[in-house]
């Protein structure tokens, strides 16, 4: 299969060029952390509200954590010009967008993930509602990086982008952390995550199937 | 019918100021876009006659 | 047949869409009138909510414009991006503050009529919500266009947008209505409207229509200001009647 190839080069690439430049990495987890450890400072430390709000505060963070990421998405390949090689390469354009958004999940999305057992234990949350959170976090971060990549590109080059950005792709999130946090209030109040959990899978494999594509044309038109 | 007078109909069984505060705000917003992109429309034909005169 | 294709040029569309505002405007007075009768003077008074139902004449309205404006928006979207014709994307961005205008009309009329019903200005209910969030696509819309510098890439970043956006509509709809019966927190839902009598149906109906031609003639209006903008330096435009006639 000619685009295997194609999809593994374009995410070893980003991978490599992260592993050069690790604080942006660990700039993105220090937001989530710092975001989390404002909730209760400003919202009080009783551990029965916290634990009440400890899915969707931290759902919240991942979106913002995430969105903070979306600028490294595209900015620097533009400004080097890769990313013109990129959409003339004989590679289609889509598959190599996929490597892009996938490298970006595993740079952005990947350790919230890993990082939430830590921060729910700050929350309270029973063990098993943090077991539950992990997931929703693994199924739905790759969400929030393809459909953020799409706000992404279409931002490219545009004024203000970074806070663009965020205004274009928040309403989009919505779905997804309705589910998310949603999956594991659910799970708490006993009744079960399975119905989210579905929802979740099926927006993500929407989003795998569509957001290459439509990033791959906002890309074609920032880019013309 | 239903309103024997018009302070009666002002008064909207009590609701009045939200009935007319609801249909004050959107008659009032109705009238003031037109005026906008008429403005909007009389800044781009100056704009062009300027150019034109240049 | 009328060869449609013929005013697909802002040249041609211009004299055309000159001539339609006009009706278009006399359309809403008609409507508006009639609409505005039949809500105060043939709609009876509702059993629960008294007069204060009353605001549902211009609320439901401006919920249905507001969404059905977003479609079409996402129609000239497709048909810009797929024949590339720059009439498309000036008629989405015309029609976008329109569209967000009565998005916010929605809300606001919304909170005006449920507290006096409900004893909230706002309720976390799915409709409201979902209007709040179509409103902020709307707005995102915008901010999108007027970032961009050349207008020609503003517009199919746009129309790529407003595609999206039109694919997303459902799905957040959806979420919103699940995530609002789970948390069941608004066990009265603000879109409870009274029983229907037919007359507050036809009520509805009229102003809708009303909405619907005041759209058309503002954003008519605001297409041709669009054209006059962009089109500036073209022959067409300078020896337009109206830029002569005003000097």
């Amino acid at each position: 299969m000619p685009v295997l190839p194609a999809f593994f080069a374009s995410l070893q690439r980003d991978l490599l060029l992260v592993m050069r430049r690790k604080t942006e990495v660990l700039t993105a987890l220090f937001f989530f952390v710092i975001v989390t450890t404002l909730l209760p400072l400003g919202i009080g430390p009783e551990p029965d509200l916290l634990r009440k709000i400890a899915p969707g505060a931290m759902w919240i963070a991942a979106l913002l954590a995430t969105l903070l990421g979306l600028q490294r998405l595209f900015a620097a390949d533009h400004a080097d010009g890769t990313l013109e090689q990129m959409v003339l390469s004989p590679e289609p354009l889509s598959v190599l967008i996929a490597g892009k958004i996938t490298a970006h999940w595993l740079v952005c999305g990947l350790p919230l993930v890993l990082l939430a057992p830590v921060i729910g234990l700050q929350f309270d949350l029973p063990a098993d509602a943090i077991g539950i959170l992990m997931l929703s976090l693994l199924v739905g971060t790759p969400l929030l990086s393809f459909i953020g990549a799409i706000g992404a590109a279409l931002t490219l080059g545009a004024r203000g982008s970074a806070l663009l950005v965020s205004l274009l792709v928040l309403p989009l999130y919505i779905p997804t952390l309705i589910f998310g946090a949603g999956a594991v209030e659910s799970y708490i109040a006993g009744m079960g995550a399975a119905g989210h959990f579905s929802l979740l899978g099926a927006l993500l494999i929407l989003a795998m199937a569509f957001a290459p594509w439509a990033t791959t044309a906002a890309l074609r038109i920032s880019l013309e | 019918m239903q309103w024997t007078n018009a302070s009666e109909f002002f008064a909207m069984g009590g609701y009045g100021l939200y009935v007319w505060c609801s249909f004050g705000v959107c008659f009032a917003a109705m009238m003031a876009e037109p005026l906008l992109v008429r403005h909007r429309r009389k800044q781009a034909i100056r704009q062009i006659q300027q150019s034109n005169d240049a | 047949m009328i060869n449609w294709f013929k005013y697909s040029a802002p040249s041609t569309f211009y004299p055309l869409a000159g001539k339609l505002i006009p009706v278009f405007w006399t359309l809403t007075a008609i409507l508006g009138v009639v609409g505005l009768y039949i809500s105060f003077f043939v709609a009876p008074t509702d059993a629960q909510q008294g007069e204060g139902y009353r605001i549902i004449f211009i609320h439901v309205p401006a919920s249905w414009m507001s969404m059905f404006i977003y479609c079409v928006m996402a129609f000239w979207s497709l048909l810009g991006l797929t024949f590339n014709t720059r009439l498309s994307g000036m008629m989405t961005s015309a029609l976008a503050p329109t569209g967000a205008l009565f998005a916010f009309l929605s809300l606001w009329t919304g909170a005006l009529w449920g507290k006096p019903m409900w004893g909230a200005w706002w309720v976390w209910d799915a409709r409201l919500t979902s209007e709040l969030i179509l409103f902020f696509l709307y707005l995102g819309y915008m901010a999108l266009h007027a970032a961009i510098d050349d207008p020609r890439r503003a517009d199919r970043a746009g129309a790529l947008l407003s595609l999206v956006g039109v694919v997303n509509v459902p799905i957040i709809y959806f979420s919103v209505k699940w995530w609002n019966t789970l948390h069941q927190g608004a066990s009265v839902s603000l879109t409870k409207s009274p029983s229907m009598a037919s007359t507050m149906l036809w009520g509805m109906l009229i102003m809708a229509l009303a909405f619907w031609a005041y759209t058309l003639a503002v954003a008519l209006m605001r297409a041709r200001t669009i054209m006059l903008e962009r089109e500036a330096n073209t022959e067409w435009v300078k020896h337009l009647p109206d830029v002569k006639e005003t000097a």
